[in-house]
């Protein structure tokens, strides 16, 4: 399609370009602008009236003056999808970065993806066995869940990222998840440290990855899990995958968003971030889920990195109330040498009465869970009184409470990262832990599961 | 006469400018060739700001803009029960008929359903002189709800005709004497209060079931309650659980901007539960709203006004209606965002100026009131706030709190504790039981706000006394100290824990309520005695009766067995006095 090429560009600040008197341009349109050196840089429409337009471009502003031609490409951001993507490395804006052929479309996805119709939503209950205890047990993942990890930086948030991704399958079925990779703004090391994982366990032939590194443009990013997405919704629900689509690092994208907000000097609302971030990040994370009538799911892994490792920083914080619960990573525990350091008292998983029980994971599922918790709960407040007062201040029940929080970060959540346990052996894990504490003090489990399950007082 | 159609100048976002058109403020036109739904919320000379309730991707300058004369109406009768909505009164099941999964644009739907015929029951006669807001008539709209059709809040005269029959809810059941036609489906814009006779102060309670909430922070029927709390501390849970098992006739649930998966798991949920009033499907008195996070924003800052016209028409045919938004402090965003692309200059955090207006103007719809018919109605707002970080010193959960007479504080270490419900009971406050402690002298017991303080005073002194504690250990208090942190421990964990989850623990009557917090004052009376008479604490904290009396709970007709499990409790702890 040829059209009208502009060369009225007025001014140039950030990402963003200002033009003058124009054709009616559209809402959300694609830009394309010819530099004076004959290089092409992309766009898009932010804001479109008779008399001005404004226009984000993707790969930064530099070089472009205004003799730059600029072309509107009459269609909003569309994605060329096909089964194709399955074992293609992209850039941030869709492109192939691994030296292939373009994507040949089946059809073109329009990338802000519509919104599922509640009603028409299916409620998640697939129970994704992860094979790492603490979430098995503690913060049980469901399909179609959205599942952030709140991490913060120096931690091995990746390696727990992707052993998940190796490890995570229906129990009792082969079903493999497909796996849509979203780098945003990560380093070449980082991103390397996932490929060659992911090619190394042979998971890149059922993966597509979508690649903005850190020295790539930064407005570039606020497309990039829009393609993810839009890749991940095809495949799930045209082709009936179960998608896993894992996106680090979230808190990159944010950056983005402020970066333009504050170039558009619009009002900012907490710490400079735009006042609707929570409804932009909830048109990302809301893309999850099962629909009526269709086979595929989507399931979300969102990885962000705290800053200043603080919860009520607005990115976790605003995630926090639209995702479905969250897995906290701890520098505590990352200091003290254990693998995976997942802190599970602030951990959640909202899912988790859906997908739990009898039929699905096993009948003390619930009581178990809940009794790990609530002692080691008890026990690491413990350990602050006992800073103050010594051990001998603590009677027997308090003792035993202290040396379970130990146990329980010794031999619960460490655990290797190739080593995939299951549920059954996470859950004999913990009464086989539970051992270490007085069944009396065992107040949460009824005597039924005690006398079945118990390894010292199983009846046989 | 106005011009009503005009072209599109600007587009940004949500907010389009369309010049060319004379239109009033809040009125809805049609903007683009798709004919996107919008509202103007601002007039500059010859350019009309508008908010447009769907996505505008593609959507040029130059295109069309259509007035329609009419302000965002929602469309009132016969059929409003058992239906999801989105945030401007579509039926999410139409919109799946029309569009599929995915909600696309540019499909309008009507709220009611217009074909399906009711059968009316007149219940006024030819001749009668009939007022705005008078029942003229009846239909049954599902087992419990009777749907009482009225004359229209501004209309009034001599009935000339009036028939009863099947109709549907655009046909003429009844003529007035000055040609004025009534039909069952009344519109009514959703930004203007209904109006009724008069405000009456609130003297009842809307009983919840759950025990921290109807014993010691009691919320009136025409009050207003806000919810605040941080994610993960339980607000969804709560709210769901009021739209359960709350003693209101009917319940309007509003889903503002929250998780779609949750909101789908009310929908699977709420038609399989019964209510425990009337033994009838849940769904039957609930009518809900559900506008996700994702959905466009502007239908969400319309919803809660949607909802709450609804609310306030069944109030008119004399219900008492229980309304819960979850979260109001989504529909503050929504304010904020559409108000910082009109490039407002904004108040405290981004929120515009207007943002504690809006909200107290919100509110202020809830009330008991006498209707234009002459009956008893009351509204009572339930409101969720998700303060970021769970600070509630910010602008929406101080704008609430303003107004809200009733402060259910939800407590993050509570949740992590798995405290549930996680009502903090320290920091919560109701300002209603003066206005309801005859009510609960009149039906409950006569010393129940007696009981309601000697609670309380026991759970402040146990803050107290745990500052001592974590110095010192609590060994180091004396024993009726420690016998008192005995007794507050068990208010915590008997009383004001409520396991939502358990078929029988999930609610609690008020008879209930009252006999376990009388268990507790006895607990602690026998106690003393048998301690002066030289038992050990350790002895009185563990008889048995006192676990069985606390786990019994958990099984049906608790109430009839309360009494003789306390009698065996006062004889066990008499025995350690005796045995030492």
């Amino acid at each position: 399609m040829t059209s009208k090429e502009y060369k009225t560009i007025t001014d140039i600040k950030g990402p963003l370009v200002f033009l003058e008197k124009t054709e009616p341009v559209a809402y959300g349109e694609i830009v394309s602008i010819r530099l004076s050196d004959g290089s092409e840089k992309n766009g898009q429409v932010l804001d479109t009236s008779d008399d001005m337009v404004v226009v984000q471009v993707f790969e930064g502003t530099e070089a472009i003056d205004r003799k730059a031609g600029v072309k509107f490409l009459g269609d909003v951001f569309k994605l060329p999808v096909s089964k194709g993507l399955i074992g293609r490395i992209l850039d941030g804006a869709g492109r192939p970065r691994d030296g292939g052929p373009e994507i040949i479309a089946d059809e073109n996805a329009d990338i802000i993806g519509a919104a599922i119709n509640p009603y028409s939503r299916q409620s998640p209950h697939d129970f994704i066995q992860t094979g790492v205890s603490a979430i098995d047990c503690c913060t049980t993942l469901v399909r179609g869940q959205k599942l952030p990890i709140f991490s913060a930086s120096g931690l091995p948030h990746n390696d727990i990222a992707l052993q998940i991704a190796r490890q995570a399958k229906l129990r009792d079925s082969d079903e493999e998840f497909i796996v849509v990779f979203c780098a945003m703004g990560i380093t070449a090391e980082e991103y390397n440290f996932f490929r060659s994982d992911l090619e190394r366990t042979g998971a890149l032939e059922n993966a597509a990855l979508f690649v903005n590194l850190a020295d790539d443009p930064a407005v570039e990013r606020l497309i990039t899990p829009r393609l993810a997405l839009t890749a991940a919704e095809y495949l799930a629900f045209e082709h009936d995958y179960h998608v896993l689509v894992i996106y680090t690092d979230m808190t990159n994208y944010c950056d983005s968003l402020r970066q333009i907000g504050a170039a558009r000097e619009e009002v900012p609302g907490r710490r400079g971030y735009p006042g609707y971030m929570y409804t932009d990040l909830a048109m990302l994370y809301e893309r999850a889920g099962i629909v009526k009538g269709k086979k595929g799911s989507i399931t979300q892994f969102p990885i962000l990195t705290m800053p200043g490792d603080d919860i009520t920083h607005p990115i976790p914080d605003l995630s926090g109330y639209i995702t479905e619960g969250q897995i906290v990573i701890s520098r505590e525990l990352h200091q003290a040498g254990i693998y995976p350091p997942i802190n599970v008292l602030p951990s959640l998983s909202r899912l988790m009465g859906s997908c739990i029980g009898e039929k699905t994971t096993r009948d003390d599922h619930k009581k178990v869970s809940d009794q790990m918790y609530a002692a080691y709960a008890q026990g690491r407040e413990l350990r602050g009184l006992v800073a103050i007062v010594g051990e001998d201040a603590l009677n027997e029940r308090d003792l035993q409470l202290l040396k379970f929080a130990d146990i329980f970060e010794d031999k619960f959540l460490r655990q290797d990262r190739d080593e995939d346990r299951t549920i059954d052996e996470t859950l004999n894990l913990c009464w086989e832990l539970m051992t270490n504490i007085d069944t009396k003090y065992l107040v949460r489990l009824d005597q039924e599961l005690i006398e079945k399950y118990h390894p010292e007082e199983k009846k046989a | 006469m106005s011009k009503n159609e005009g072209v599109i100048y600007r587009i940004s976002g949500p907010v389009v400018t369309a010049t060319g058109i004379e239109a009033r403020m809040y009125e809805v036109v049609r903007v683009g060739n798709e004919k996107l739904m919008g509202e103007v919320i601002e007039i500059h000379g010859d350019q009309s700001v508008i908010q447009v309730y769907e996505d505008t991707s593609g959507i040029r300058p130059g295109e069309p803009v259509l007035s329609t004369g009419q302000t965002l109406s929602v469309q009132l009768g016969p059929g409003l029960l058992t239906q999801i909505y989105d945030g401007i009164q579509r039926p999410l099941q139409t919109l799946e008929e029309v569009m599929g999964v995915f909600i696309t644009r540019g499909v309008d739907a009507d709220g009611l359903d217009l074909e399906k015929k009711w059968d009316f029951v007149a219940t006024a006669s030819k001749g009668d002189d009939v007022l705005g807001g008078q029942v003229i008539g009846t239909v049954q709209e599902t087992d419990t709800i009777t749907h009482k059709i009225m004359v229209p809040p501004k209309a009034s005269g001599k009935i000339k005709s009036i028939k009863s029959g099947d109709f549907n809810v655009t046909e003429t059941v009844c003529t007035l004497e000055d040609g004025t036609e009534i039909k069952m489906m009344q519109e009514w814009p959703v930004r203007h209060p209904r109006p009724f006779s008069q405000k009456y102060a609130p003297d009842t309670p809307l009983v919840t079931g759950m025990r921290i909430l109807d014993f010691l922070f009691p919320l009136a029927k025409g009050g207003a309650a806000g919810i605040p709390g941080p994610f993960g501390s339980g607000k969804t849970v709560t709210q769901q659980s009021l739209a359960k098992y709350s003693d209101a006739q009917l319940v309007v649930y509003i889903g503002c901007g929250e998780r779609g998966n949750e909101m789908t798991e009310v929908l699977d949920e709420f038609p399989h539960l019964i209510d425990p009033n009337t033994g009838k499907p849940l769904m039957n008195r609930t009518v809900m709203i559900a506008n996700t996070s994702n959905m466009p924003v502007a239908a969400r800052e319309a919803s809660v006004y949607t909802g709450i016209t609804i609310a306030e028409y069944f109030r008119d045919q004399g219900y008492d209606v229980a309304l819960m938004a979850d979260s109001t402090s989504r529909w503050a965003e929504a304010m904020r965002e559409i108000s910082s692309r009109l490039e407002e200059m904004p108040g405290e955090e981004g929120y515009p100026a207007y943002l504690s207006s809006r909200l107290a103007e919100f509110y202020e719809r809830a009330g008991r009131v006498e209707t234009l018919n002459g009956e008893d109605g009351s509204v009572t707002v339930i409101g969720a706030v998700s303060p970021p970080g769970g600070d509630i010193s910010e602008p929406v959960s101080q704008g609430t709190l303003r107004i809200v007479k009733v402060f259910w504080g939800l407590d993050a270490g509570l949740a992590r504790q798995r405290h549930f419900p996680a009502i903090n009971w320290l920091s919560s406050y109701s300002l209603y039981p003066q206005s309801l402690n005859q009510w609960f002298r009149d039906n409950i017991a006569s010393d129940f706000p007696e009981v309601r303080t000697q609670i309380s005073a026991l759970l402040k002194v146990e803050a107290e006394l745990q500052e001592i504690v974590q110095l010192v250990g609590s060994d180091a208090l004396p024993m009726d100290q420690q016998l008192t942190l005995e007794v507050a421990r068990m208010i915590r964990e008997y009383f004001l824990q409520q396991n939502g989850f358990d078929p029988i623990d999930a609610y609690s009557g008020v008879q209930q309520q009252y006999a376990m917090a009388q268990a507790i004052l006895t607990f602690q009376e026998e106690a003393k005695k048998a301690m002066a008479a030289g038992a050990r604490l350790q002895d009185v904290v563990n008889v048995q009766s006192r676990t069985e009396l606390m786990r019994a709970r958990f099984a049906e007709g608790y109430l009839d067995k309360i009494g003789g499990l306390v009698e065996a409790m006062v004889a066990e702890i008499a025995a350690t006095a005796e045995a030492n």
